[in-house]
Protein backbone atom coordinates (compact mmCIF):
# COMPACT_ATOMS: atom_id res chain seq x y z
CA UNK A 1 0.00 0.00 0.00
CA UNK A 2 1.02 3.86 -0.53
CA UNK A 3 0.14 6.43 1.33
CA UNK A 4 -1.77 9.26 -1.04
CA UNK A 5 -0.20 12.50 -1.56
CA UNK A 6 3.26 10.69 0.71
CA UNK A 7 6.84 10.54 -1.52
CA UNK A 8 6.64 7.19 -2.54
CA UNK A 9 3.09 8.07 -4.08
CA UNK A 10 4.26 10.79 -6.43
CA UNK A 11 7.04 8.54 -7.20
CA UNK A 12 4.35 6.28 -8.76
CA UNK A 13 2.33 8.79 -10.44
CA UNK A 14 5.61 10.09 -11.30
CA UNK A 15 5.83 6.50 -13.37
CA UNK A 16 2.41 6.29 -14.50
CA UNK A 17 2.64 9.73 -16.34
CA UNK A 18 6.15 8.58 -18.30
CA UNK A 19 4.14 5.33 -19.00
CA UNK A 20 1.01 7.14 -20.43
CA UNK A 21 1.17 7.18 -24.69
CA UNK A 22 -1.75 9.45 -23.86
CA UNK A 23 -0.77 11.84 -21.52
CA UNK A 24 2.76 11.89 -23.77
CA UNK A 25 1.24 12.99 -26.75
CA UNK A 26 -1.35 15.14 -25.09
CA UNK A 27 1.42 17.04 -23.41
CA UNK A 28 4.29 16.94 -25.60
CA UNK A 29 4.15 20.76 -26.34
CA UNK A 30 4.00 21.35 -22.59
CA UNK A 31 6.58 23.17 -20.41
CA UNK A 32 5.46 24.20 -16.41
CA UNK A 33 6.02 22.89 -13.21
CA UNK A 34 3.43 22.25 -10.49
CA UNK A 35 2.88 21.83 -6.66
CA UNK A 36 -0.22 20.27 -6.02
CA UNK A 37 -1.59 21.36 -2.18
CA UNK A 38 -3.43 18.99 -0.31
CA UNK A 39 -5.12 20.45 2.99
CA UNK A 40 -6.07 18.93 5.50
CA UNK A 41 -9.33 19.71 7.32
CA UNK A 42 -8.20 21.08 10.15
CA UNK A 43 -6.08 23.66 8.81
CA UNK A 44 -2.88 22.40 10.90
CA UNK A 45 -0.92 20.87 8.28
CA UNK A 46 -0.59 20.47 4.40
CA UNK A 47 0.87 18.33 2.03
CA UNK A 48 3.14 20.10 -1.05
CA UNK A 49 3.59 17.57 -3.98
CA UNK A 50 6.18 19.30 -6.72
CA UNK A 51 5.60 17.69 -10.29
CA UNK A 52 8.28 18.74 -12.90
CA UNK A 53 6.66 18.31 -16.42
CA UNK A 54 8.51 18.68 -19.49
CA UNK A 55 7.34 17.58 -23.00
CA UNK A 56 5.11 15.10 -22.20
CA UNK A 57 7.58 13.57 -19.32
CA UNK A 58 7.58 13.83 -15.84
CA UNK A 59 11.04 15.01 -14.80
CA UNK A 60 10.34 14.12 -10.82
CA UNK A 61 8.67 14.87 -7.43
CA UNK A 62 9.33 15.89 -4.02
CA UNK A 63 7.34 16.51 -1.29
CA UNK A 64 8.26 20.42 -1.10
CA UNK A 65 8.09 22.84 2.16
CA UNK A 66 5.97 26.31 0.92
CA UNK A 67 9.52 28.26 -0.11
CA UNK A 68 9.27 26.20 -3.45
CA UNK A 69 8.29 28.40 -6.58
CA UNK A 70 6.31 26.74 -9.67
CA UNK A 71 4.61 27.50 -12.47
CA UNK A 72 1.23 26.33 -11.42
CA UNK A 73 -0.07 26.01 -7.96
CA UNK A 74 -3.47 23.72 -7.69
CA UNK A 75 -4.83 23.92 -3.79
CA UNK A 76 -7.68 22.12 -2.43
CA UNK A 77 -8.80 19.96 0.53
CA UNK A 78 -7.21 16.88 1.14
CA UNK A 79 -10.79 15.17 0.56
CA UNK A 80 -11.38 16.66 -2.70
CA UNK A 81 -8.22 15.45 -3.72
CA UNK A 82 -8.97 11.88 -2.52
CA UNK A 83 -12.41 12.50 -4.84
CA UNK A 84 -10.38 13.30 -7.95
CA UNK A 85 -8.36 9.96 -7.31
CA UNK A 86 -11.25 7.92 -7.02
CA UNK A 87 -12.80 9.39 -10.20
CA UNK A 88 -15.57 11.00 -8.15
CA UNK A 89 -14.49 14.44 -8.56
CA UNK A 90 -13.57 16.02 -12.32
CA UNK A 91 -10.57 18.79 -11.24
CA UNK A 92 -11.87 21.12 -13.74
CA UNK A 93 -15.31 21.06 -12.51
CA UNK A 94 -13.63 21.08 -8.87
CA UNK A 95 -11.66 24.20 -10.02
CA UNK A 96 -14.99 26.31 -11.66
CA UNK A 97 -16.92 25.38 -7.81
CA UNK A 98 -14.52 27.03 -6.06
CA UNK A 99 -13.01 23.46 -4.22
CA UNK A 100 -9.59 24.32 -6.04
CA UNK A 101 -7.84 27.04 -6.35
CA UNK A 102 -4.83 27.21 -9.37
CA UNK A 103 -2.67 30.23 -9.40
CA UNK A 104 -0.34 30.48 -12.66
CA UNK A 105 -0.96 31.56 -16.53
CA UNK A 106 -5.06 30.68 -17.37
CA UNK A 107 -4.08 31.33 -20.84
CA UNK A 108 -1.66 28.53 -21.18
CA UNK A 109 -3.62 25.76 -18.99
CA UNK A 110 -6.60 26.59 -20.96
CA UNK A 111 -4.57 25.95 -23.98
CA UNK A 112 -3.57 22.62 -22.50
CA UNK A 113 -6.68 20.99 -21.16
CA UNK A 114 -6.57 17.79 -22.79
CA UNK A 115 -3.27 17.25 -21.26
CA UNK A 116 -4.91 18.21 -17.68
CA UNK A 117 -7.51 15.86 -18.33
CA UNK A 118 -5.13 12.79 -19.53
CA UNK A 119 -2.95 13.65 -16.27
CA UNK A 120 -5.79 13.14 -13.60
CA UNK A 121 -5.90 9.88 -15.68
CA UNK A 122 -2.61 9.07 -14.27
CA UNK A 123 -3.72 9.99 -10.60
CA UNK A 124 -6.60 7.13 -10.67
CA UNK A 125 -4.17 4.56 -12.15
CA UNK A 126 -1.97 4.53 -9.13
CA UNK A 127 -2.50 1.02 -7.59
CA UNK A 128 -2.54 -0.06 -3.79
CA UNK A 129 -2.94 3.21 -2.38
CA UNK A 130 -4.13 3.93 1.01
CA UNK A 131 -6.50 6.94 1.39
CA UNK B 1 -21.90 20.44 -6.84
CA UNK B 2 -22.62 22.25 -10.15
CA UNK B 3 -24.25 25.75 -11.05
CA UNK B 4 -26.76 27.16 -13.20
CA UNK B 5 -25.84 29.99 -15.02
CA UNK B 6 -28.70 32.73 -16.86
CA UNK B 7 -29.23 35.98 -17.68
CA UNK B 8 -32.82 37.37 -17.22
CA UNK B 9 -34.81 37.14 -20.28
CA UNK B 10 -36.87 39.26 -22.08
CA UNK B 11 -38.33 37.95 -25.14
CA UNK B 12 -41.22 37.23 -27.63
CA UNK B 13 -42.65 40.28 -30.02
CA UNK B 14 -42.52 43.93 -28.63
CA UNK B 15 -39.24 42.43 -25.85
CA UNK B 16 -36.63 44.82 -27.78
CA UNK B 17 -39.29 47.75 -25.74
CA UNK B 18 -37.56 46.80 -22.38
CA UNK B 19 -34.62 48.82 -23.25
CA UNK B 20 -37.38 51.70 -22.88
CA UNK B 21 -37.65 50.68 -19.45
CA UNK B 22 -34.05 50.61 -18.08
CA UNK B 23 -32.24 53.11 -15.92
CA UNK B 24 -28.71 53.95 -16.52
CA UNK B 25 -26.92 57.24 -18.68
CA UNK B 26 -24.84 56.16 -21.03
CA UNK B 27 -25.01 52.97 -23.37
CA UNK B 28 -21.96 51.82 -25.41
CA UNK B 29 -22.94 49.41 -28.43
CA UNK B 30 -20.48 46.82 -29.64
CA UNK B 31 -22.23 46.02 -33.14
CA UNK B 32 -20.97 45.58 -36.55
CA UNK B 33 -21.80 47.83 -39.59
CA UNK B 34 -24.14 45.32 -41.00
CA UNK B 35 -26.28 46.37 -37.80
CA UNK B 36 -26.10 50.08 -38.28
CA UNK B 37 -26.95 49.50 -42.76
CA UNK B 38 -30.24 47.03 -41.24
CA UNK B 39 -31.35 49.78 -39.14
CA UNK B 40 -31.19 47.90 -36.27
CA UNK B 41 -28.58 50.53 -34.01
CA UNK B 42 -31.23 52.64 -34.75
CA UNK B 43 -33.95 50.95 -32.84
CA UNK B 44 -32.00 50.29 -29.85
CA UNK B 45 -30.87 53.59 -30.10
CA UNK B 46 -34.85 55.22 -30.16
CA UNK B 47 -35.79 52.95 -27.31
CA UNK B 48 -32.42 54.06 -25.12
CA UNK B 49 -33.35 57.83 -26.34
CA UNK B 50 -36.92 57.59 -24.66
CA UNK B 51 -35.22 55.92 -21.43
CA UNK B 52 -32.76 59.21 -21.60
CA UNK B 53 -29.85 57.41 -22.05
CA UNK B 54 -27.04 58.90 -23.82
CA UNK B 55 -25.77 56.19 -26.84
CA UNK B 56 -22.03 55.24 -28.21
CA UNK B 57 -21.81 52.82 -30.92
CA UNK B 58 -18.72 50.70 -31.57
CA UNK B 59 -19.37 49.22 -35.27
CA UNK B 60 -16.18 47.84 -36.11
CA UNK B 61 -16.89 44.36 -35.11
CA UNK B 62 -15.90 41.86 -37.91
CA UNK B 63 -16.85 37.94 -38.34
CA UNK B 64 -14.74 36.02 -36.49
CA UNK B 65 -13.63 38.77 -34.15
CA UNK B 66 -9.45 39.35 -33.42
CA UNK B 67 -8.30 39.80 -30.08
CA UNK B 68 -6.81 43.34 -31.65
CA UNK B 69 -10.48 44.79 -32.53
CA UNK B 70 -11.73 44.19 -29.06
CA UNK B 71 -8.44 45.87 -27.09
CA UNK B 72 -9.78 48.74 -29.55
CA UNK B 73 -13.21 48.23 -28.53
CA UNK B 74 -12.13 48.21 -24.57
CA UNK B 75 -10.06 51.49 -25.18
CA UNK B 76 -12.78 53.58 -26.71
CA UNK B 77 -15.29 52.32 -23.94
CA UNK B 78 -12.94 53.01 -20.94
CA UNK B 79 -12.70 56.09 -22.16
CA UNK B 80 -16.65 56.63 -22.97
CA UNK B 81 -17.42 55.35 -19.19
CA UNK B 82 -20.61 53.83 -20.02
CA UNK B 83 -23.07 52.19 -17.29
CA UNK B 84 -24.28 50.02 -19.74
CA UNK B 85 -22.70 47.82 -22.80
CA UNK B 86 -24.69 46.57 -25.24
CA UNK B 87 -24.26 43.83 -27.54
CA UNK B 88 -25.90 44.00 -30.84
CA UNK B 89 -25.46 41.35 -33.69
CA UNK B 90 -24.72 37.60 -33.86
CA UNK B 91 -21.85 35.89 -31.76
CA UNK B 92 -19.33 37.93 -32.74
CA UNK B 93 -20.99 40.82 -31.99
CA UNK B 94 -22.03 39.62 -28.40
CA UNK B 95 -18.50 37.54 -27.52
CA UNK B 96 -16.93 41.27 -28.63
CA UNK B 97 -19.18 42.85 -25.98
CA UNK B 98 -18.32 40.31 -23.48
CA UNK B 99 -14.35 40.86 -23.67
CA UNK B 100 -14.87 44.67 -24.00
CA UNK B 101 -16.73 44.66 -20.53
CA UNK B 102 -14.21 42.85 -19.06
CA UNK B 103 -11.37 44.97 -20.65
CA UNK B 104 -13.44 48.09 -19.29
CA UNK B 105 -14.13 46.58 -15.84
CA UNK B 106 -10.55 44.93 -15.58
CA UNK B 107 -8.28 47.62 -16.82
CA UNK B 108 -5.14 45.95 -15.09
CA UNK B 109 -5.55 42.22 -16.35
CA UNK B 110 -4.61 40.74 -19.87
CA UNK B 111 -7.86 39.48 -21.72
CA UNK B 112 -6.20 36.30 -21.81
CA UNK B 113 -6.75 35.98 -18.10
CA UNK B 114 -10.01 35.99 -18.49
CA UNK B 115 -11.13 32.30 -16.80
CA UNK B 116 -13.16 30.20 -14.99
CA UNK B 117 -10.92 29.44 -12.36
CA UNK B 118 -10.54 32.91 -10.84
CA UNK B 119 -13.23 35.49 -9.33
CA UNK B 120 -13.12 38.75 -10.78
CA UNK B 121 -16.16 40.83 -9.56
CA UNK B 122 -17.32 42.36 -13.00
CA UNK B 123 -20.01 44.11 -13.49
CA UNK B 124 -19.21 46.42 -10.41
CA UNK B 125 -19.08 49.61 -13.40
CA UNK B 126 -22.05 48.82 -15.52
CA UNK B 127 -24.44 46.49 -17.18
CA UNK B 128 -24.13 43.85 -19.85
CA UNK B 129 -27.47 43.24 -22.18
CA UNK B 130 -26.96 41.32 -25.11
CA UNK B 131 -29.54 41.47 -28.50
CA UNK B 132 -29.35 38.52 -30.57
CA UNK B 133 -29.76 39.35 -34.22
CA UNK B 134 -29.30 36.02 -35.31
CA UNK B 135 -30.98 32.61 -33.94
CA UNK B 136 -28.49 30.17 -33.24
CA UNK B 137 -25.33 31.00 -31.57
CA UNK B 138 -26.65 31.07 -27.59
CA UNK B 139 -23.81 33.82 -27.27
CA UNK B 140 -26.04 35.74 -25.18
CA UNK B 141 -26.69 33.53 -22.50
CA UNK B 142 -23.43 31.92 -22.27
CA UNK B 143 -20.45 32.97 -20.35
CA UNK B 144 -17.93 31.92 -23.13
CA UNK B 145 -15.46 33.86 -25.46
CA UNK B 146 -14.63 33.18 -29.20
CA UNK B 147 -12.07 35.39 -30.72
CA UNK B 148 -9.81 34.44 -33.19
CA UNK B 149 -5.83 34.97 -32.70
CA UNK B 150 -5.23 35.89 -36.29
CA UNK B 151 -1.58 35.58 -35.89
CA UNK B 152 -1.71 31.69 -34.72
CA UNK B 153 -4.80 30.96 -36.67
CA UNK B 154 -6.25 29.77 -34.48
CA UNK B 155 -10.16 30.26 -31.75
CA UNK B 156 -8.89 31.87 -28.74
CA UNK B 157 -11.89 30.10 -26.25
CA UNK B 158 -11.92 32.64 -23.03
CA UNK B 159 -14.23 31.84 -20.17
CA UNK B 160 -15.64 32.98 -17.26
CA UNK B 161 -19.11 32.49 -15.04
CA UNK B 162 -19.04 36.67 -13.87
CA UNK B 163 -19.05 37.52 -17.57
CA UNK B 164 -22.22 36.61 -18.04
CA UNK B 165 -25.40 38.92 -19.56
CA UNK B 166 -27.59 40.72 -16.95
CA UNK B 167 -30.15 41.25 -18.92
CA UNK B 168 -30.35 39.01 -22.83
CA UNK B 169 -33.64 40.60 -24.80
CA UNK B 170 -35.17 37.49 -27.07
CA UNK B 171 -36.99 40.08 -29.91
CA UNK B 172 -38.08 37.98 -33.40
CA UNK B 173 -37.77 41.54 -35.12
CA UNK B 174 -34.18 41.43 -35.57
CA UNK B 175 -33.74 37.24 -37.42
CA UNK B 176 -37.00 38.34 -39.28
CA UNK B 177 -34.96 39.53 -42.59
CA UNK B 178 -32.24 36.55 -42.50
CA UNK B 179 -31.45 35.56 -45.54
CA UNK B 180 -31.99 31.37 -45.80
CA UNK B 181 -28.36 30.41 -46.08
CA UNK B 182 -27.63 32.57 -42.79
CA UNK B 183 -31.10 31.08 -41.35
CA UNK B 184 -29.47 27.46 -42.24
CA UNK B 185 -26.18 28.59 -40.47
CA UNK B 186 -27.42 29.71 -37.64
CA UNK B 187 -30.10 27.75 -36.85
CA UNK B 188 -27.64 23.96 -37.54
CA UNK B 189 -25.48 26.00 -35.24
CA UNK B 190 -28.47 25.39 -32.58
CA UNK B 191 -28.81 22.46 -33.44
CA UNK B 192 -25.19 21.08 -32.92
CA UNK B 193 -25.25 23.38 -29.18
CA UNK B 194 -28.83 21.18 -28.29
CA UNK B 195 -26.81 17.94 -29.03
CA UNK B 196 -23.76 18.26 -27.80
CA UNK B 197 -24.91 20.29 -24.71
CA UNK B 198 -26.85 16.72 -24.18
CA UNK B 199 -23.89 14.44 -24.25
CA UNK B 200 -21.53 16.66 -22.63
CA UNK B 201 -19.59 14.69 -19.25
CA UNK B 202 -20.81 17.96 -17.87
CA UNK B 203 -24.74 17.43 -18.55
CA UNK B 204 -26.67 17.73 -15.96
CA UNK B 205 -30.83 17.48 -15.24
CA UNK B 206 -31.49 21.29 -16.19
CA UNK B 207 -29.22 21.15 -19.34
CA UNK B 208 -30.79 18.31 -20.66
CA UNK B 209 -34.31 20.05 -20.07
CA UNK B 210 -33.05 22.89 -22.37
CA UNK B 211 -31.16 20.85 -24.73
CA UNK B 212 -34.22 18.28 -25.59
CA UNK B 213 -36.87 21.45 -25.67
CA UNK B 214 -34.35 23.28 -28.28
CA UNK B 215 -33.83 19.91 -30.54
CA UNK B 216 -37.30 19.69 -30.96
CA UNK B 217 -37.74 23.24 -31.82
CA UNK B 218 -35.55 23.29 -34.41
CA UNK B 219 -36.37 19.90 -35.74
CA UNK B 220 -39.79 21.37 -36.40
CA UNK B 221 -38.94 25.12 -37.40
CA UNK B 222 -35.89 25.09 -38.97
CA UNK B 223 -36.81 23.97 -42.72
CA UNK B 224 -39.44 26.43 -42.17
CA UNK B 225 -37.67 29.25 -41.27
CA UNK B 226 -35.38 28.60 -44.54
CA UNK B 227 -38.05 27.85 -46.68
CA UNK B 228 -40.40 30.68 -46.18
CA UNK B 229 -38.68 33.40 -44.06
CA UNK B 230 -42.36 35.03 -43.70
CA UNK B 231 -43.68 32.13 -41.39
CA UNK B 232 -43.04 34.48 -38.10
CA UNK B 233 -44.09 31.44 -35.60
CA UNK B 234 -41.01 29.72 -37.16
CA UNK B 235 -39.04 32.24 -37.03
CA UNK B 236 -39.52 33.40 -33.43
CA UNK B 237 -39.74 29.54 -32.43
CA UNK B 238 -36.39 29.64 -33.72
CA UNK B 239 -35.40 32.51 -31.76
CA UNK B 240 -36.58 31.39 -28.57
CA UNK B 241 -34.50 27.88 -29.51
CA UNK B 242 -31.61 29.14 -30.05
CA UNK B 243 -31.33 30.82 -26.31
CA UNK B 244 -32.55 27.87 -24.95
CA UNK B 245 -30.03 25.84 -26.69
CA UNK B 246 -27.21 28.29 -25.48
CA UNK B 247 -28.65 27.85 -21.84
CA UNK B 248 -28.15 23.63 -22.30
CA UNK B 249 -24.66 23.78 -23.84
CA UNK B 250 -23.70 26.91 -21.73
CA UNK B 251 -24.83 25.11 -18.45
CA UNK B 252 -22.96 21.59 -19.58
CA UNK B 253 -20.53 22.13 -22.89
CA UNK B 254 -20.28 21.73 -26.13
CA UNK B 255 -18.25 19.13 -27.57
CA UNK B 256 -15.82 17.91 -30.45
CA UNK B 257 -17.80 18.98 -33.84
CA UNK B 258 -17.10 22.25 -32.14
CA UNK B 259 -13.19 21.91 -32.07
CA UNK B 260 -13.51 20.80 -35.65
CA UNK B 261 -15.66 24.09 -36.18
CA UNK B 262 -13.52 26.42 -34.57
CA UNK B 263 -10.43 24.98 -35.80
CA UNK B 264 -11.75 24.82 -39.60
CA UNK B 265 -13.66 28.12 -39.03
CA UNK B 266 -10.19 29.82 -37.98
CA UNK B 267 -7.74 28.63 -40.63
CA UNK B 268 -10.60 28.74 -43.66
CA UNK B 269 -12.64 31.45 -42.39
CA UNK B 270 -16.14 30.08 -43.11
CA UNK B 271 -19.61 30.12 -41.29
CA UNK B 272 -19.06 28.75 -37.41
CA UNK B 273 -22.62 27.64 -38.51
CA UNK B 274 -21.77 25.07 -40.77
CA UNK B 275 -18.24 24.43 -39.66
CA UNK B 276 -19.91 22.91 -36.95
CA UNK B 277 -22.50 21.38 -38.30
CA UNK B 278 -21.00 19.72 -41.20
CA UNK B 279 -19.04 18.04 -38.21
CA UNK B 280 -22.02 17.07 -36.54
CA UNK B 281 -22.95 14.06 -37.86
CA UNK B 282 -19.73 12.38 -38.22
CA UNK B 283 -18.59 13.40 -34.09
CA UNK B 284 -22.09 11.47 -33.62
CA UNK B 285 -21.03 8.48 -35.65
CA UNK B 286 -17.57 8.19 -33.92
CA UNK B 287 -19.18 8.51 -30.24
CA UNK B 288 -21.64 5.69 -30.93
CA UNK B 289 -18.78 4.21 -32.00
CA UNK B 290 -16.51 4.12 -29.67
CA UNK B 291 -18.41 4.11 -26.45
CA UNK B 292 -21.83 2.69 -25.21
CA UNK B 293 -22.34 5.56 -23.06
CA UNK B 294 -23.16 8.15 -26.08
CA UNK B 295 -25.06 5.78 -27.64
CA UNK B 296 -27.31 5.43 -25.07
CA UNK B 297 -27.78 9.40 -24.92
CA UNK B 298 -28.28 10.03 -28.68
CA UNK B 299 -30.93 7.92 -28.73
CA UNK B 300 -32.19 9.21 -25.48
CA UNK B 301 -32.47 12.37 -26.82
CA UNK B 302 -34.18 11.28 -30.15
CA UNK B 303 -36.78 9.38 -28.03
CA UNK B 304 -37.19 12.07 -26.11
CA UNK B 305 -37.14 15.42 -28.68
CA UNK B 306 -38.23 13.48 -31.90
CA UNK B 307 -40.54 10.60 -30.24
CA UNK B 308 -37.82 7.96 -32.21
CA UNK B 309 -40.20 4.59 -30.97
CA UNK B 310 -36.89 2.49 -31.21
CA UNK B 311 -36.08 0.74 -28.48
CA UNK B 312 -32.54 -0.35 -29.44
CA UNK B 313 -30.13 2.32 -28.61
CA UNK B 314 -27.75 1.66 -31.35
CA UNK B 315 -30.73 1.65 -33.75
CA UNK B 316 -32.26 4.73 -32.29
CA UNK B 317 -28.99 6.72 -32.39
CA UNK B 318 -28.71 5.47 -36.07
CA UNK B 319 -31.73 7.29 -36.58
CA UNK B 320 -31.17 10.10 -34.69
CA UNK B 321 -27.67 10.67 -37.21
CA UNK B 322 -29.72 10.43 -40.36
CA UNK B 323 -32.46 12.98 -39.08
CA UNK B 324 -29.47 15.04 -38.43
CA UNK B 325 -28.01 14.42 -42.13
CA UNK B 326 -31.61 15.35 -43.63
CA UNK B 327 -32.32 18.01 -41.61
CA UNK B 328 -28.71 19.40 -43.09
CA UNK B 329 -29.91 18.69 -46.90
CA UNK B 330 -33.49 20.07 -46.65
CA UNK B 331 -31.92 23.56 -45.31
CA UNK B 332 -28.98 23.46 -48.06
CA UNK B 333 -26.67 23.19 -45.25
CA UNK B 334 -23.13 21.33 -46.72
CA UNK B 335 -22.85 17.82 -45.67
CA UNK B 336 -19.03 17.85 -46.13
CA UNK B 337 -16.17 20.58 -45.89
CA UNK B 338 -15.28 19.99 -49.46
CA UNK B 339 -19.16 21.37 -50.04
CA UNK B 340 -17.61 24.67 -48.07
CA UNK B 341 -15.81 25.91 -50.95
CA UNK B 342 -12.47 24.60 -49.41
CA UNK B 343 -10.04 22.67 -52.34
CA UNK B 344 -8.43 19.56 -51.52
CA UNK B 345 -5.21 21.67 -51.67
CA UNK B 346 -5.60 23.55 -49.18
CA UNK B 347 -7.76 21.50 -46.88
CA UNK B 348 -4.01 19.03 -47.62
CA UNK B 349 -2.07 22.04 -46.75
CA UNK B 350 -3.56 22.64 -43.34
CA UNK B 351 -4.47 19.41 -42.09
CA UNK B 352 -1.78 19.16 -39.20
CA UNK B 353 -2.89 22.76 -37.99
CA UNK B 354 -6.53 22.24 -38.51
CA UNK B 355 -6.10 18.60 -36.40
CA UNK B 356 -3.80 19.79 -34.00
CA UNK B 357 -6.13 23.00 -33.17
CA UNK B 358 -8.98 20.87 -32.66
CA UNK B 359 -6.71 18.38 -30.47
CA UNK B 360 -5.56 21.46 -28.00
CA UNK B 361 -9.49 23.13 -28.17
CA UNK B 362 -11.11 23.12 -24.51
CA UNK B 363 -14.20 21.00 -25.84
CA UNK B 364 -11.75 18.08 -26.56
CA UNK B 365 -11.42 17.64 -22.94
CA UNK B 366 -15.31 17.82 -21.99
CA UNK B 367 -16.29 15.21 -24.76
CA UNK B 368 -16.10 10.99 -23.93
CA UNK B 369 -14.58 9.07 -25.48
CA UNK B 370 -12.01 11.68 -25.83
CA UNK B 371 -10.66 11.51 -29.43
CA UNK B 372 -6.82 10.78 -29.85
CA UNK B 373 -5.11 13.09 -33.05
CA UNK B 374 -5.60 10.03 -35.47
CA UNK B 375 -8.90 9.66 -34.32
CA UNK B 376 -9.41 13.72 -35.35
CA UNK B 377 -7.83 13.02 -38.28
CA UNK B 378 -9.87 10.28 -39.81
CA UNK B 379 -13.09 12.45 -38.86
CA UNK B 380 -11.45 15.28 -40.87
CA UNK B 381 -11.36 13.40 -43.74
CA UNK B 382 -14.56 11.86 -43.53
CA UNK B 383 -15.92 14.97 -43.08
CA UNK B 384 -14.34 16.34 -45.85
CA UNK B 385 -15.42 13.54 -48.24
CA UNK B 386 -18.37 13.26 -46.68
CA UNK B 387 -18.01 9.88 -46.39
CA UNK B 388 -19.99 8.41 -43.18
CA UNK B 389 -18.26 6.40 -40.29
CA UNK B 390 -19.69 2.71 -40.81
CA UNK B 391 -22.09 1.81 -37.85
Amino acid sequence: MVKFGSEEWGKQFCQKLNESEAYNKAAETWEGDFVFVMEFEDGTKEVRLYVDLWHGKCRGTAIVGSDKEAEFIMSGSYSNWVKVAKKELDPIQGLMTGKFKLEGDMAKIMRATKAAVELVNCVTEVENVEF
Amino acid sequence: MWYWNAPKLVFGDGAVDYLEQIKGTKAFIVTDEVMEKLGFVEIVSKKLSKSKIEVKVFNEVEPDPSVQTVKKGGEICSEYKPDIIIGLGGGSAMDSAKAIDFIYEQPDMKLEDLSPFVSFKLHQKCKLIQIPTTSGTGAEVTWAVVLTDVKERRKLLLASREIIADVAIIDPIFPAKMPPSLTASTGIDALTHAIEGYVSIWRNIYSDAMCIKATQLVFENLEKAVKNGSDMVARENMHNAATIAGLGFGNSQAGIAHSMGHSVGAVFHKPHGFCVGVALPYIMEYEILAADEPKKMFAELGRQALAIEEKDDLKASKILVKKVRELLKATGAPLSYREMEISSEDFEKNFDLVVANADMDSCTSTTRPMPSKEDFQKLFKAAFDGKALTL
